[in-house]
């Protein structure tokens, strides 16, 4: 029984330890650990007040405790999930509109390049840039 | 804040994707027929030449370093026309199914009936096109919906192939879905409900060359619950104001 508690009490403080050497390391922002520190305290503090968990499925009428606490880490987990989607969802249209933005900048680039390389030849081999800046071929 | 081009001007989006066999040939047919027109290759993250061969035909490249699909080409097209202050946009198909000859015709119908956005519909009376089964039902009822939501009446809703103002453009700009039939479903829901003018007028389309509709009723089938979310998801969304004409 005492080695189970001590078990469990020794994972949750690593638990713990991990989230802060992560987020020391800046590996990991605050806003994604703050529910892994809330979730791995909760942890701790059941591992050591065991009957705090007898007595919440009592207030919840849950007849196991256990179930209990299995149904609200599988909570946590679909929660944190669905998080991770709409933070991922959001990155996406980041990347989108960024990817946009370089290829709207290199076209803008090869314009200038067209235009640099127009002014700098010396006159005699000057001839019409390949890509002539803001104006196509087809309006010459 | 880029000086407006003549109330004339014209960019031919053309958005593509691994496309070195037609884009060329496409290009070309453009700028012969619409001499006018700057003709705009969107080079969706293409592994061939699909860029060199838009560039030599004589069009504006695009390079998205990665894949967006069609939605985010089109987007990035439709940032191009508004930064550089072009009035009209068409969108035309890099596989050489759209007839360039037909721009004119949807260019004079979006100017007759003073429409935001026309679409060149496949079905609306003129021969050439032949959807069968579930596909047909499904196009059947994305029309119905639409219909109702554009207060028009629309047959042919996943049309690639539109004319855009320069109100259309700016809405665009900012706002076109890179989802599954957002580019042509959603964007008909968002014109609509920010208050544009969106019409249609039939046009005739070209075999293609490569790629046809499939008849097979399991993709059939995906394809209608792909369409009914793409439309419910759409529906549901909050309206969004039309930008105003000043960019970032």
């Amino acid at each position: 029984m005492i080695t189970g508690y001590a078990f469990a009490l020794g994972l949750c403080a690593m638990l713990v330890v991990l989230l802060f050497v992560l987020l020391r390391t800046r590996r990991l922002r605050e806003k994604y650990a703050g529910i892994w520190i809330i979730v791995s305290l909760g942890v701790v503090v059941l591992a050591i007040f065991p009957s705090w968990a007898f007595w919440l499925s009592r207030v919840a009428r849950v007849n196991t405790p256990v179930n209990l606490l299995f149904g609200g880490s599988i909570a946590v987990l679909l929660l944190v999930c669905i998080h991770l989607s709409t933070e991922l969802s959001s990155q996406e249209e980041k990347t989108r509109t960024l990817t946009e933005e370089i290829a709207l900048l290199r076209l803008v680039v090869r314009g200038l390049r067209a235009e640099e390389s127009f002014l700098t030849e010396p006159p005699r081999c000057r001839r019409e840039p390949a890509v002539k800046p803001y104006s196509s071929r087809a309006s010459r | 804040m880029p000086a407006m081009l003549p109330d004339r001007s014209l960019l031919v989006i053309v958005p593509a994707w691994n496309e070195e066999q037609s884009v060329g040939r496409v290009v070309l047919e453009l700028l012969r027929v619409l001499p006018y027109a700057t003709v705009l290759v969107v080079n969706d993250g293409s592994t061939d030449r699909t860029s060199a061969v838009a560039r030599e035909a004589g069009a504006r490249v695009l390079d998205l370093p990665v894949n967006l699909g069609v939605g985010g080409a089109m987007r990035a097209g439709y940032k191009y026309a508004f930064r550089e202050g072009y009035a009209r946009t068409v969108q035309h198909d890099a596989d050489g199914q759209h007839d360039p000859e037909a721009i004119e015709l949807l260019l004079k119908a979006m100017d007759q009936e003073d429409a935001d956005i026309m679409i060149g519909a496949r079905f609306a009376g003129v021969r050439g096109y032949a959807v069968r089964g579930p596909r047909r039902w499904t196009m059947r009822m994305l029309s119905i919906v639409l219909s109702r939501v554009a207060h028009t009446r629309l047959t042919d809703t996943t049309s690639g192939f539109k004319a855009c103002n320069r109100s259309a453009i700016r809405l665009f700009s900012s706002n076109y879905p890179a989802e599954y039939l957002g580019d042509t479903v959603e964007s008909i829901v968002i014109a609509a409900r920010a208050g544009l003018k969106v019409r249609q007028v039939g046009v005739t389309m070209r075999v293609r060359s490569a790629g046809r509709p499939s008849h097979s009723p399991i993709k059939a089938g995906v394809f209608l619950l792909r369409a009914v979310l793409a439309l419910a998801v759409a529906l549901s969304r909050p309206t969004e104001p039309l930008p105003r004409e000043v960019p970032q």
